[in-house]
């Protein structure tokens, strides 16, 4: 795993990042405000007058039923979809070009091989793939071996944990994650949830997901999403690095509260 | 293998059929007489196939360069969907056999017109494949693209196009099939050589063993064409599962 050291955001530390000899450095992620977001929806409105902010370098996870527009926030954040509103860094520009996205399938290409999926994002802009740097991120997700493989001769573990590494490959100070391990089994989801902590460490992330317990391991905040038009709970802030352990006693503590506001709006 | 006892049997049910009920040879000739056909005519038959041939491949050529060349287009802009699409339904509503005689009299009585129809035979048939195959890139593909910042053509060369191909794959393994058939059409309304041609004037003169033997070679090379078509297919769609 890379150790990383942060900086603060500008141009001084995105030069040291992208400079060979110190591949350890990292920009911290910026502060992202969304004022006065509106979005309609079919007849109603699924976000209307909404406010957020995710603290610079911090992972917020944002926990909530089914369809109450978690993906939606995403989506927009994403530039997928337009909505009225602003979001805006804590510089005061927008986001796009500073978003590397993350979704429940692991998206790969079925005729790339794991590298060349993790280089896409340099194809599709018609810049020189980084093979050094690919192979690296490879590493750090401990598929070394499996350059060349195809998506279909790798399990889903591993196929999500290249879609981890073309994330990283991105090198975005904002990561959107749309519940990036729901579909592993728990111990495939354990493992990457501790791999992915410590190589997003410095980024901004917003993580949406089911599982009270992940959210509870990796995030700095927490919100809970609901109603329609939907409204976020106070955030519930953990101190302390991330990964937690599962047995750690904070998330043993905030993982039945989270379950219990998520099961109370389900009734 | 199977194939082979497949036909083997056939063979066997039209020798007993012949054989049994005792049919004239202009009706259905034997096995034997055609076989016997296949081996005088040899050298007409070796010339005639030639030329339907080339025509077929020319067609195949030119009727997959215009159907995955007008996907493309469609695909590209809603605006040209909306003008073109109509425009090509409506060319499928014509039929072929109907337009034959007025391609032959443009075109001539060459190749040119026969493997104008052989591409209009496929054209449709590619077209539809492959437009539907890029239609229906899964969106999260697209998004992460998106999220890349990857201008639309790139998207279309490097996710689009490739996640088609398997679409385009099972137009041309039609194409492969109906190919021929549109040369063999045009070689009927007018042509100096080619297998339409001989079954033409090999039936005008009742001699139905050639015309068998020349309904043998057809299918061989259309079978062939296709068995061709499915082993590069496979080979350059390595990706995809049996």
């Amino acid at each position: 795993m890379l150790p990383g050291k942060v900086l603060p955001p500008g141009p001084l530390c995105r030069r040291l990042a992208r400079s060979a000899c110190a591949p350890e450095i990292r920009c911290m992620g910026p502060a992202i405000r969304i004022e006065n977001l509106s979005l309609r929806f079919g007849q109603g409105l699924l976000f209307d007058d909404f406010c957020m902010r995710l603290p610079g370098g911090e992972l917020t996870a944002l926990l909530g039923a089914s369809g109450v527009g978690k993906t939606s926030l995403l989506r927009v954040l994403a530039g997928f979809i337009p909505a009225s509103g602003r979001i805006t860094t804590g510089s005061g520009a927008g986001l796009a070009g500073q978003v590397a996205y993350m979704a429940q399938e692991d998206l790969l290409l079925p005729w790339r091989s794991a590298l060349a999926n993790i280089m896409l994002g340099a194809t599709l802009r018609g810049v020189r793939p980084d093979r050094a740097r690919a192979g690296a991120l490879l590493q750090s997700v401990g598929l070394a071996g499996q350059a060349n493989a195809l998506p279909a001769t790798l399990s889903g573990g591993m196929r999500q944990r290249v879609a981890l590494a073309r994330t990283l490959y991105e090198e975005r100070p904002v990561v959107l994650m749309d519940e990036p391990f729901s579909a592993l089994d728990q111990l495939s989801r354990a493992r990457m949830q501790t791999l992915a902590a410590g190589l997003l460490r410095g980024r901004t992330v917003l993580l949406i997901t089911h599982d009270p317990l992940e959210a509870c391991r990796l995030a700095s905040r927490i919100h809970v999403m609901s109603g329609f038009p939907a409204r976020l709970s106070e955030p519930v802030v953990l101190a302390g690095a991330t990964p937690r352990q599962v047995d750690d006693p904070s998330v043993l503590q905030h993982q039945g509260g989270l379950l219990r506001a998520l099961l109370g709006e389900a009734a | 293998m199977r194939p082979l006892v497949t036909a083997a049997g056939l063979v066997a049910l039209w020798w007993a059929v012949q054989a049994g009920f005792d049919v004239p040879a202009y009706l259905l000739p034997s096995p034997q007489a055609v076989a016997r056909a296949l081996w005088m005519q040899r050298a007409t038959l070796a010339a005639d196939t030639l030329t339907t041939a080339v025509e077929t491949l020319a067609g195949l050529g030119l009727g997959i360069a215009l159907g995955a060349g007008s996907a493309l287009l469609i695909t590209l802009s809603a605006g040209l969907r909306r003008w073109l699409l109509p425009l090509l339904l409506l060319s499928q509503a014509v039929p072929v056999f109907a337009v034959a005689p007025i391609l032959v009299l443009w075109l001539g009585f060459g190749l040119a017109s026969k493997a104008a129809l052989a591409g209009i035979v496929i054209f449709f048939p590619v077209m539809s494949a492959f437009h539907d195959g890029l239609r229906r890139v899964p969106q999260g593909w697209l998004d992460l693209a998106d999220s890349m910042g990857a201008p639309a053509w790139r998207t279309l060369l490097f996710v689009r196009v490739p996640a088609a191909l398997p679409s385009l794959g099972a137009g041309l393994r039609v194409a492969a099939c109906w190919a021929p058939v549109g040369a063999v059409i045009g070689e009927w309304v007018g042509a100096s050589s080619g297998l339409g041609y001989l079954m033409l004037n090999a039936n005008a003169r009742v001699r139905t063993d050639v015309v068998f033997a020349a309904l043998a070679v057809l299918s061989a090379m259309t079978i062939g064409l296709w068995w061709g078509t499915d082993r590069l297919l496979r080979r350059l769609l390595y990706w995809q599962p049996e």
